[in-house]
């Protein structure tokens, strides 16, 4: 029995993880390549997740729902980039901060009126619903099963994209050296645009997937972001690597958390009491892990000299 | 005495004439916003000093306003049911007494600012942002998780706490409590900006290679900047949570933390009495734009994009002229 | 022979494949001017943040008054008595000239933790910024903004800053740079005199300066120092010449 709870919370971390992950990765490409802290990048998550809904609604199908997140958030992400943050990154990290706080509100406020403060939901399709038996009979539902699946594959196409095209090496360069890739003739505002609508659509794709097993509502951004913002903190800024590791943590420690706390303070604490207590700490646990990384790594795991 | 220094009188008047105006034309109401002002800018003083003065971009003073919050909210709790806080190894009883109650709430915000500080202080630029930002984060969920005070729905007080001598129910008595204490306020940030931590503090802002240089230490100092900073946030959480007489996990989410760097940035970053024209601008929209459109966040959005894209000094470099007084 | 101020022992600084610094032993001396010279890459500014604890060595033992400082923090360093100025100006820029020179006494005082009181009505301070600023003919620029002031002043009010700091050894970091003609020549004189005070550490690439100035020379080249001597030794060191100043110099 508690193998087996052990064992889908382990799923269930990856799967947190994996997600985290699409969000994270957005992050720290616009932080590695452009310097630029975002905060409204929970509002491109949101997006994704409404323009899924809005769309699934329309026309029953989940893949054009996805479809529509991407395409949703990758627009709202060049607009924004071409009217607003492209003004931004010469400037200070306090101007970007409070720029971006105001496009929180805008997004926020925007989308509550245009679709209403009552969430939205999206349905899982017939497809990938219901749970598989995994060997060792344990039951676990095939849509969380396949967001790893799809988590993981974003992410291996991650790893290729930056390894191996010439985007990728336009935007490693843009990393290291930013007059470098002036010299090379590289279109700088057009690869930021790039760049910035590509976390865009990851974020958008993240929150359309995530989308479909909570409730689509104006505010579900931002605990992501801030949780995206513990994973980079972990795994060091502007290393997509160091995401993914500090990603699949937060993602296992905060469902693990979950479980081992209340049962490690049941032994010697009475049961509601242990709950209580429990539920508080794990609450705190995955701040915790970044303050240890912060003692032991100021810098996070993967991350260099900033 | 040059353009600012007027407007910055003009501003403290003007709150304190405003609710004593309203107090002759019995309009509560507008007593209780002016005692709101007050009592945000006293929350943006405190962000200012780390800010402002030591560049410190904190996203997370939120946990110092709820910190304050909640210990107004644990301790008069506690003394209207009549039941003790701990009693072992020593027993603490809650209280309705306001200048016990600010003390708790600014020792309480001081100590979380010290441990915050620390950590986060280890690295600086992007990851101090994230870090404080997620450190607020950490108390808003803790809030939640935590039944024993309300958990999600927070804890209400039934009558406001007591300050000898005066009766804090009276809308305009408890305005000149939180008025006074701003200005007190105001008076330590300006000795601060002066005295010679205030200067070696500035300076390791510009340039920390040049105080290390000279036997300083930059972490030092802005350590207890932020600590100090904490503190005085810590107490504005404490009269919030007064004001309303309601304390719940809302005073630690992170868009109290993002509010009340906006008020900084509304009335002019790095201006001593920025943070009083800014929280002024906040609650006068919040009360008209907020009466107008359930919508009113797109157009503070819309004018704050403004302000960070174009006036750089917000309202009060609007008026005094773009220069940042040095003296 | 007299104790040195300040000494390097095998100090050895690597990054990656490359040495900056190799086993780099170096002694200042009381009342001299030791400069370290070297082509571009060959260290010396690694020398120079090793020295003032901003890198710490991979190997070897850096003493100040005969005291192992190793260890120690830049600012527990300048604590112990040691002054740097940089190459490129490091001031608070919005500050004035005067609110710098007495970050530097407040350094001297040992702390700045005074929250009530103004530190530029301080008398005691004022006295000693003042002094400083007088000392390097900054007292007219005393209430200008440094990022007003012209480069050349701006190179004054490092020096300033260090004196206000009354150091045991002056660690100097190409003070000339970017110095008119004119001004190096005040420059060359004012450290002239500075020498008696406490002995200064020169790193310099204007050789006029330095053959001025310098009681002893160091060559620093690829990290390591190939030869140490008076003026004139190194002006007729042969290795100097071929490694140096090009062959036939």
């Amino acid at each position: 029995m508690t193998t087996i709870l052990f064992i889908e919370q382990v799923l269930n971390g990856l799967q947190f993880g994996v997600m985290l992950f699409l969000m994270a990765a957005g992050l720290t490409l616009v932080f590695g390549v452009m310097g630029l802290i975002n905060l409204a990048h929970g509002s491109l998550y949101m997006v994704g997740a409404f323009a899924a809904a809005a769309v699934a609604g329309a026309t029953g199908s989940f893949l054009l729902a996805l479809i529509a997140a991407l395409a949703a958030a990758a627009a709202a992400g060049a607009l924004v980039e071409l009217l607003i943050i492209r003004r931004l990154y010469a400037r200070d990290h306090l101007d970007q901060v409070l720029a971006t706080f105001a496009l929180i509100l805008i997004f926020s406020e925007g989308t509550r009126w245009l679709f209403g403060s009552f969430p939205l939901y999206l349905d899982i399709p017939d497809y990938l619903s219901g749970p598989v038996t995994l060997p060792g009979g344990i039951h676990y539902p095939l849509y969380r099963l396949a967001l790893i699946a799809a988590g993981l594959a974003v992410a291996a196409g991650l790893f290729l994209l930056i390894s191996r095209t010439r985007l990728g090496i336009q935007i490693r360069a843009g990393e290291s050296d930013r007059e470098m890739i002036a010299a090379l003739g590289v279109d700088i505002s057009k690869l930021y645009t790039i760049v910035f609508a590509l976390g865009a659509a990851l974020a958008g794709l993240a929150g359309a997937l995530v989308g479909a097993i909570q409730s689509v509502q104006v505010g579900m951004g931002e605990p992501v972001l801030i949780l995206a913002f513990v994973v980079i903190v972990i795994g060091g800024i502007g290393s997509i690597k160091g995401a993914l590791i500090g990603a699949l943590m937060v993602g296992l420690t905060s469902t693990l958390g979950s479980i081992a706390m209340p049962a490690l303070f049941r032994m010697f604490m009475d049961n509601s009491a242990a709950s209580a207590t429990g539920s508080a700490v794990s609450s705190m646990l995955i701040y915790i892990l970044m303050a240890a990384v912060l003692v032991w790594r100021p810098k996070g795991l993967f991350g260099g000299a900033v | 005495m040059n353009r600012e220094f007027l407007i910055n009188m003009v501003l403290l008047l003007g709150l304190a004439v405003v609710p004593l105006w309203a107090m002759a034309g019995d309009a509560p109401f507008t007593i209780t916003l002016a005692t709101k002002v007050a009592i945000l800018a006293l929350a943006g003083v405190g962000l200012n000093i780390a800010l402002g003065i030591g560049g410190l971009i904190s996203l997370g003073h939120a946990a110092f306003f709820g910190i304050g919050g909640y210990a107004m909210g644990i301790l008069a709790s506690h003394a209207q049911s009549y039941t003790a806080l701990m009693e072992w190894p020593i027993l603490i009883e809650g209280t309705k007494f306001m200048p016990v109650i600010w003390l708790v709430a600014v020792a309480a915000s001081a100590l979380a600012a010290l441990v915050i500080g620390a950590l986060s202080l280890r690295t600086s630029g992007v990851y101090f942002i994230m870090i404080t930002l997620a450190f607020g984060q950490m108390f808003y969920f803790f809030a939640i998780s935590w039944p024993a005070y309300g958990g999600e729905d927070g804890l209400s007080i039934y009558v406001r706490n007591g300050f000898p001598g005066l009766n804090t129910l009276v809308p305009i008595h408890f305005f000149g409590i939180c008025y006074s204490l701003l200005v007190l306020a105001l008076w330590f940030n300006a000795c601060l900006a002066k005295s010679p931590f205030g200067l070696a503090l500035n300076a390791s802002r510009q340039c920390p290679e040049r105080v290390e240089t000279v036997g300083l230490s930059p972490f030092r100092l802005r350590l207890t900047a932020f600590v100090i900073s904490g503190a005085i946030t810590g107490l504005s959480g404490a009269l919030f949570a007064d004001l309303n007489r309601f304390v719940s996990p809302t005073m630690f989410s992170w868009q109290t933390s993002g509010e009340i760097m906006v008020f900084i940035i509304l009335g002019g970053v790095g201006r001593l009495y920025g943070p009083v024209a800014g929280a002024a601008l906040f609650i006068t929209l919040e009360h008209f734009l907020g009466g107008l459109s359930e919508y009113w966040h797109i157009y503070l959005g819309v004018l704050l994009l403004l302000v960070v894209l174009f006036a750089r000094g917000g309202i009060i470099g609007m008026l005094a002229g773009r220069q940042v007084a040095h003296d | 022979m007299t104790n040195p101020i300040l000494a390097t022992h095998g100090i050895t600084k690597t990054f990656g494949a490359l040495k900056a610094c190799d086993k780099v032993s170096i002694e200042l001396r009381p009342g001299e001017i030791h400069a370290v010279i070297g082509p571009n890459g060959a260290g010396k500014s690694t020398l120079i943040k090793q020295i003032c604890g901003n890198l710490t060595p991979d190997a070897g033992r850096i003493e100040l008054l005969g005291r192992d400082v190793t260890g120690l923090s830049t600012q527990a360093r300048a604590g112990a008595g040691l002054a740097r100025t940089f190459q490129v100006s490091a001031l608070a820029m919005e500050d004035t000239a005067l609110q710098n020179v007495t970050l530097g006494a407040l350094g001297a005082r040992g702390g700045a933790f005074s929250m009530f009181r103004s530190a530029l009505n301080n008398s005691a301070l004022r006295s000693t910024a003042m002094d400083a600023l007088g000392r390097v003919g900054l007292a007219d620029q005393a209430a200008t903004r440094t990022a007003e002031l012209s480069h050349g002043q701006r190179r004054q009010l490092e020096i300033a800053v260090a004196l206000t700091l009354k150091p045991k050894a002056f660690i100097m970091d190409e003070p000339m740079a970017g110095m008119g003609a004119e001004g190096s020549k005040r420059m060359t004189g004012f450290l002239d005199r500075l020498r008696e005070q406490a002995p200064i550490l020169l790193v310099e690439h204007d050789m006029d300066a330095v053959f001025a100035l310098a009681d002893r020379l160091s060559v620093l080249v690829y990290g390591k120092i190939i030869a140490t001597g008076t003026v004139a030794e190194i002006r007729a060191n042969a290795q100097v010449r071929h490694a140096y100043l090009g062959g036939d110099a």
